[in-house]
């Protein structure tokens, strides 16, 4: 048995798959950080009174921060666009610095934690320090999960490249985009919790 | 015999010619969407008679209070329920779990999970769902999520207890048996998730050739907008999940409002939280999965009117803009469920609105389904009579709803019985009959084998006298006054004293609805070895998955040859020709 659509698009949608598949998980994530934002902003608005995040927290690491996943993303396209001209070799160069962008974004987050614990600063301190810890912890898994994958498609999972080379460079695409959602995740995360 | 049917059959054998998978691949972990389904039925099935056993235990204590519990007394534990004798923490226990099983782990599992699973792909001439791996995931995320939810009984102060809607700074401040809820219910969002997405895949990608939306059969549509409601109403509920978790376990104060004093004491939380964020949050999916619950059970009494009157919906284009619009509006309701929490009457206003609108495509639905009746020569099989009784019961649980919806009798009905009775009229007479009327009806497709009229209809008659007997009472009580919450059944408030006789009637008859569930059973089991054998379409029925499958479905595959469709889902009694239905691949 063979199901239809797992690497050419189907005509009347234009969409393969598992294209299809990231966009609805997407949705649903944009509803779940959607949801924690909410939470933020009625909390901070009933709020007697409520710190401005640039006196709390660490402003110049997160603007690091926020470059390496900007820079990651590009990355993560420049990666997909080489396999699209089948350049296996420049494709894994540009994953692996996905990848450790990634990581370099993760170190950096840890060393943000580590400060904030070392200042008696945990989630139970204030309502600001709760949904600080919530909401990166929660992005910070996101990256973490999309790093697991990328790991997998770099490794064990590259073998699709040599059998199925197509149906492995939509994976990319479909990870890219998962990756460009964690990316904007931060993009809308870093202003409300940082500079505001 | 159509052309096409008698191709169906002649194909059967093809599936002894499958490649034979290992045990564990072909029934434990399998990918074949068939077989997750009835994993899914099985499962569901089970979490449906244990949560209807936690009611019968609260139904004993309301009607006879301080009385020990019969039979089982003595099994409930010391910590619960000394001498058999039920402690008001184990009936909170018994209520809030008795919620949550129903609604996540019976109701929402049956009718998505099982009938979804199992007939989306067949009635869109799919050979399986588009992702098959992360279909069992789902199932493998749901189980756990079950027996995580089972086993919270066993940990220190019981199983959660604060409501299945989990109030808090109740449920903040409640034994760690609220944790393990929390717990459950994230494998279960996980679970809904995964499936949520591969339905809508599979319904936009893998629909057959010239099976476009207008020629979708309407449990397909139901399906369709069911997928979209679960998959953005739940993450709201997991947000919610995992700041309560937070809470609980970190110490933190989204939910605690500031100075809150328990037992004479002040809290020591940092405070300046709002408990009613987790309800905006909760009723954000809790109000669309109403919707969850209802419309995959119209969408299959939808089928089974349709087949049993031989003629074509009446109204099928309205049905489905119905449909969509109902699950529009879904999202704008919810707080229509906190009219008392002091929100303001302005948001009342604009909720009690949108309620009433929401109520418009509702009956637009169920009047469709009750004039599709007019003028059709009807059989009353098993199937059909559990369906047409779906249409009064569902229709009272609507209309009870109404003074709900409405701010100014709220104030009045809110928290009592008549709440209980409302949503149960929906759910139970409505929703769970036509879980069983879909039961008797695709049993052939799965088995090959009809299950049996006789024991069907001393199934029916009592379940439908039996479920009216507990319900109907309950608008008395509520409207009397009587609190949903009090675990004596209200015997220590004077105002109940009037209605107080109902209790004894309801729990007869709850005991009554369980001996009417013995017929069914042994129906059931016999009925897969037993039964009568049927060829593939044992109904004259004109969808896919009766006209071009065999019974049971090819395994990993479904169609001998993958359908191609010509016509519309409900073309009975045709007047262009002489058969008395057309199949949806018929030859034009």
């Amino acid at each position: 048995m063979q199901i239809p659509y797992t690497v050419e698009p189907r005509p009347d949608t234009g969409l393969y798959n598992a294209k299809l598949g990231v966009w609805l998980f997407l949705a649903s994530e944009v509803m779940l950080f959607g949801a924690l934002f909410s939470a933020l902003i009625l909390l901070r608005t009933g709020a007697t009174s409520w710190p401005h995040g640039y006196e709390v927290l660490n402003v110049p690491l997160a603007t690091i921060n926020t470059m390496v996943l900007i820079t990651s993303s590009v990355s993560m396209v420049m990666s997909w666009a080489a396999l699209r001209l089948g350049d296996f070799g420049k494709y894994r160069k540009w994953m692996g610095l996905t990848f450790l962008l990634g990581l370099v974004f993760m170190v950096i987050k840890t060393m943000e934690y580590a400060a904030k614990f070392e200042h008696h600063l945990y989630p139970s301190h204030d309502n600001f320090m709760a949904t600080y810890f919530t909401l990166t912890g929660l992005h910070g898994l996101h990256v973490l999960g999309g790093m697991i994958v990328i790991a997998y498609l770099l490794g064990p999972g590259s073998k699709m490249w040599r059998t199925e080379p197509e149906r492995y460079t939509n994976r990319v695409e479909v990870i890219g985009l998962y990756w460009h959602f964690v990316d904007l995740v931060w993009i809308f995360l870093f202003p409300t919790l940082y500079l505001l | 015999m159509s052309a096409s049917e008698e191709q169906a059959v002649g194909a059967e054998g093809h599936a002894a010619e499958h490649h034979e998978l290992p045990f564990w691949q072909r029934y434990i972990f399998s990918q074949d969407h068939k077989v997750i389904g009835l994993q899914y039925a099985f499962t569901a099935l089970c979490f449906l008679l244990f949560g209807f056993c936690l009611m019968l235990i609260m139904r004993w204590q309301l009607a006879f209070p301080g009385r020990p519990v019969p039979i089982i007394g003595g099994l409930l534990g010391s910590a619960n329920a000394p001498g058999g004798i039920m402690l008001p923490e184990f009936y909170n226990q018994l209520g809030a779990m008795h919620g949550t099983i129903m609604v996540f782990l019976a109701v929402v599992p049956l009718l998505v999970g099982a009938y979804g699973n199992y007939l989306v792909p067949l009635q869109i001439g799919a050979p399986d769902m588009a992702f098959p791996k992360l279909n069992m995931a789902s199932y493998w995320c749901y189980l756990p999520g079950g027996l995580i939810m089972l086993a919270s009984f066993f940990v220190p102060g019981g199983a959660a207890n604060s409501g299945w809607t989990s109030y808090p700074p109740l449920s903040n401040i409640a034994t760690s048996g609220q944790t393990w809820w929390l717990v459950g219910m994230v494998f279960l969002i996980t679970s809904s998730l995964l499936g949520s997405v591969n339905f809508i895949v599979t319904i936009f990608q893998l629909r057959a050739e010239g099976l476009d939306f207008m020629r979708l059969p309407m449990f397909v549509w139901s399906q369709l907008v069911t997928s979209f409601l679960l998959l953005l109403a739940f993450p709201p509920l997991e947000a919610a999940g995992i700041l309560q978790l937070m809470d609980r376990v970190a110490g933190t104060s989204f939910f605690m409002p500031s100075g809150l004093v328990v037992s004479g004491e002040v809290l020591e939380v940092a405070g300046g939280g709002n408990p009613l964020l987790w309800q905006h949050l909760f009723w954000f999916l809790a109000h669309p999965e109403v919707y969850v619950l209802i419309l995959p059970a119209m969408g299959i009494v939808a089928e089974i009117i349709a087949n049993n009157t031989r003629k074509p919906l009446w109204g099928y284009r309205p049905m489905v803009y119905s449909a969509v619009f109902l699950g529009f509006m879904s999202f704008i309701v919810w707080a229509h469920h906190m009219f008392l929490t002091g929100m303001g009457t302005a948001i009342s206003s604009f909720f009690q609105t949108t309620t009433m609108i929401i109520s418009v495509p509702s009956v637009v639905i169920l009047s469709a389904l009750l004039i599709s009746l007019w003028g059709g020569s009807i059989r009353f099989n098993t199937p059909m009579l559990f369906a047409l009784a779906f249409l009064p019961m569902f229709g009272i649980g609507g209309l009870t709803g109404l003074p709900l919806g409405l701010a100014p009798s709220d104030i009045h009905l809110h928290d009592t019985y008549y709440v209980i009775g409302h949503f149960h009229y929906v759910v139970a007479p409505g929703t769970i009959f036509a879980i069983f009327a879909g039961i008797y009806y695709w049993f052939p497709k799965i088995t090959g084998r009809q299950m049996s009229e006789r024991l069907g209809k001393l199934h029916f008659w009592p379940s439908l006298i039996f479920m009216n007997g507990i319900f109907m009472p309950m608008f008395v009580q509520g409207l009397a006054g009587v609190s949903r919450r009090l675990y004596d059944g209200g015997a220590q408030y004077s105002h109940a004293q009037g209605v107080l006789h109902w209790n004894a009637f309801m729990s007869m008859s709850a005991f009554g609805l369980l001996v009417a569930q013995i017929p069914f059973i042994i129906n059931l089991f016999v009925s897969i070895r037993w039964g009568v054998k049927v060829g593939s379409n044992p109904w004259d029925a004109t969808t896919l998955e009766w006209v071009a499958a065999p019974s049971p479905p090819v395994a990993h595959g479904n169609f001998p040859e993958l359908p191609v469709v010509t016509r519309g889902p409900y073309e009975y009694s045709p007047p262009e020709s002489d058969e008395s239905f057309l199949p949806q691949n018929a030859v034009a």
